[in-house]
Order: C-alpha cells, then structure tokens, then sequence
C-alpha cells in the first residue's frame, strides 16, 4: 500500500508540477493581454480583448469532468496518449489556463494607475511598462493568483482519475471506492490534504516576502 | 524652454485647458497657482503630451511635441522629468530600483545605471537608504526618491504636479529648497502646478494663475507681488492677515 501510495503521489505532484508550468507559460500573457487591451489597459483594443474574454469564459464556464472527456481526441494528439498521468495534463492546462489568466489580469488591475503613468512620463515603451513595472509591482498578486490555480489543479487532478488519469484521484476510485477499501480512501484523502496545504503555505509565505507595500 | 501656443483641452463638454499661452525660459522657475479643478493638472500633463491638446502647440527645447512619431515622443520625454502628489514610486523595489527604473525603461547598461544611481541618491541626501523600500521612508523622503528617479536620465526639465501637496510644511520647505538647488546646480528648467500660494512665493521667478481653465494673470513674481491690484498680491495680503489676526470684525 505504501509503494502504491508513493507512486500515487509522485503522480500527483508531477501532473500539478507540468500543468502549473503550461498555465504559467500560457496564461500568464493570456492574463496579460486581456489586461492591455482592456478600455483602461496600456494598449486598449475592444475587438481583441472581448474575443479574448469570450474564450477565457467558455474555458472557465465547461465543467471539469466534461471538458476532460471533451478533448481526448486532442489530448492523444499532444500527449500521445489518453490514459494515465501524462495525458492528464492536457486537460488539466487547458482548464487552468483561463482560470489563470483572469486572476492575472485582476492582479495587474491592482496596479496604482499613476505608476503606470509615471513610466508613460519617463518614455517607457509598452512592452517596458508591463515588463518593468506591471510584473515586479503585482508580483505578490500574481504569487497569490499561482496559488490559488496549483490549488484548483490539484483538485481536478484528484477528478482526472474518473478516466484512469493517475495520481492520488486514480488511486482513491480503484482502490478506495470500487474496491471499498476504506484505508486507502482514507489515505489518498489526507495525503491530498497535506499536499494542499503545504502548496498553500509555500505560496503563501513568497507573497509575503514580496509584498513591500 | 518650455512654449505653449493658445492650448487647449476639452473633455466631453467642459473645457479643461482654455487657450493656454505660456513661456518659461531657460532655468527659470515657472508656477501656476489655481484651486483644485482650475485645469492645471491637465495643462501640466499637455507639456510631455500624456496630454494630446485638442489645439495649440507645445514645445520643449525647441522641438515641437505634436509633431514628433511615437518614438520620438518616447525619447523627448526621457528629456522631461516628472513628479507627482503621490510619489508614483514602485512599492515592491528597492529605492536604488526605483531611482533605476527610467534607466532600465532604456537600455542603460548595468555598472553605468549603478554609477548614475549611487550619484543621485547622493543629490538627494538618501545614500544610507538605497536597499529601503518605499514604505520604509518618510513622504518627504519618498518625494526625493521620485526627484532622483526623475533625474536620472539627465533632464533639461522638470514638471512638478503638486509635489508639496501631500506634504507637511517643514518636509514642503526642505522639498522646495531642493527644487531650487537642483535649477541652480543643474541649470533645470521647472514647471510646477500647486494650489499653495506659498510654493509660489518661495521658489517661483514667474507665475500663472489659473482659474477654470485660462490663465487669468501672468508674469514675475516680484511684480506681481509689487503690484498692489494684481490677484497674486492680494491673495498674499490675504493670507498674512489671517496669520497675524488682522482684518477680522
């Protein structure tokens, strides 16, 4: 039961770990660009933006366990695969991205506006704006924002073992439910607990140490 | 330095700047006076163009503003320093990454931004407070962090948005004398706004006062202040009767 229950969360954390990474590496300028094009941003453009918050909306708006089943047709064509932990990251991104995205934009709106017109005074190009004042002052929200997301990923990572997905999730239905096993219910339950709140501390603690305000 | 032809500003429907003339040559201290409302803000902000004017030109140095491409803009105003009423700083950096900032908007080089920055904050008295953050500082002290930071790319001039304002009146006094410092050592060209007459009568050579959008009197202070009809004159009489108790029924 150990050995399984190790591996299981090795899963776990290797599936959270790639899926936090892809949502950064997209829905961090995902979240940008719905900010800067937004009617107050630094590079306003209605068009674009409400395509932007149209898909960042359906994203948000499938449920989990569906959207999951949704795109197998696409997780096998980026993972290779449709089972276990490394084709649940597919799903798992594209779930958190938009989600991602949204708290980014709601950090960035935090940003003090006279801050931003400060740089505009100083002849900072748009790019400089976001790169050098926008990311370092919201720093702490954009920690906070991670967070919350590695939280919610860990979560659905637990309902990706609906469809043998892996992880701690896979484990608890197999074993814990079809099988009745109440200690391995029990188990997967804490350790995903554990796995939650250290996330949570972790996240907590950086934005701390961030925030000068 | 600083020309501004017949500017003007609408929002909506109400006419923030009216037909604003304005010349503050070389070195010269120039305030405009006017209660909050009056449109000075927008009219300072017309001067590096955060501001487009709906009419009117605006030249610094010589060189037309309205006339300049987007990246032209963008290098004029490294020429064009700005402070705020409320500092404006970046809370989460150090005061040396503040100072930075408009160095770093531009490509300065690393030992060159650190060289610059060590002399400023050196300018502005506040060496021992380089790896401080903002939150750590006085206001008057964070005023002379947006000063450096101001500075830092070597400005010919400086536009002041009610830099005082937010201050009490003996860090207003220490702000002022820095201001007038800076002019004296490094030849600035400053454009203040403030609704305090006497920032106006400590440190201004001329002076505008602004009433809901046009100027309504300009010209030295020292004449204004020598002419006993002038609107300057009689705001100053004004306020040392209050101080000494006099003129009250």
């Amino acid at each position: 039961m150990t050995d399984k229950l190790v591996t299981a969360s090795l899963e776990t954390l290797q599936m959270v770990g790639l899926s936090a990474l892809w949502t950064v590496v997209f829905g961090g300028p995902l979240g940008v660009l719905l900010y800067a094009t937004a009617k107050r941003g630094v590079s306003p453009n209605a068009p674009l933006n409400r395509v932007l918050g149209v898909i960042v909306n359906i994203g948000r708006s499938v449920p989990f366990v569906i959207l999951m089943v949704a795109i197998i047709p696409f997780t096998r064509v980026v993972a290779g695969t449709t089972i276990g932990s490394t084709a649940s990251v597919v799903p798992l991104a594209v779930a958190a991205i938009p989600f991602f995205a949204r708290l980014v934009e709601s950090a960035l709106i935090e940003v003090d506006p006279g801050v931003i017109e400060a740089a505009q005074a100083m002849g900072a190009k748009r790019t400089g704006i976001v790169a050098r004042v926008l990311i370092p002052e919201s720093l702490p929200g954009l920690v906070r924002a991670l967070t919350v997301t590695i939280v919610a990923i860990t979560g659905y990572s637990a309902m990706a073992g609906a469809i043998a997905g892996g992880g701690l999730g896979d484990l608890a239905i197999r074993y814990g439910y079809q099988r009745y096993d109440a200690a391995y219910m029990v188990a997967t339950v804490v350790l995903l607990l554990v796995i939650v709140q250290i996330f949570q501390f972790a996240g907590d603690l950086a934005a701390r140490r961030l925030d000068h305000r | 330095m600083i020309t501004l032809s017949e500017v003007s500003k609408i929002f909506d429907s109400t006419v923030a700047v009216d037909n604003v003339t304005l010349d503050v040559p070389d070195g010269h201290i120039h305030g405009v006076l006017g209660r909050s409302g009056a449109g000075k803000s927008t009219l300072l902000r017309t001067v590096n163009l955060l501001e487009r004017p709906d009419s009117g030109s605006v030249s610094v140095g010589g060189r037309d503003l309205g006339a300049l491409s987007a990246a032209e803009l963008r290098a004029a105003r490294t020429r064009i320093g700005m402070v705020f009423q409320h500092f404006h700083l970046l809370h989460n950096r150090t005061v040396a990454a503040n100072v930075a900032l408009p160095l770093r908007l531009h490509g300065v080089p690393a030992a060159e931004r650190d060289a610059r920055v060590a002399e400023l904050l050196e300018l502005v008295g506040l060496s021992d407070h380089a790896a401080k953050h903002p939150s750590q500082l006085s206001g008057g002290q964070r005023q002379r962090v947006a000063i450096a930071r101001a500075l830092a790319p070597r400005p010919e001039v400086l536009l002041s948005d009610e830099a005082t304002s937010a201050l009490d009146s003996d860090t207003t006094g220490e702000i002022l004398e820095l201001l007038v410092r800076l002019r004296d050592t490094l030849g600035l060209t400053i454009l203040l706004i403030t609704h305090e007459l006497d920032v106006v009568t400590r440190i201004c050579d001329s002076a505008s006062i602004m009433e809901e959008g046009r100027i309504v009197e300009q010209g030295p202070v020292d004449a204004l202040l020598g002419d006993p009809d002038s609107i300057l004159a009689q705001r100053a009489r004004r306020v040392s009767q209050q101080v000494l108790g006099v003129g009250r029924a």
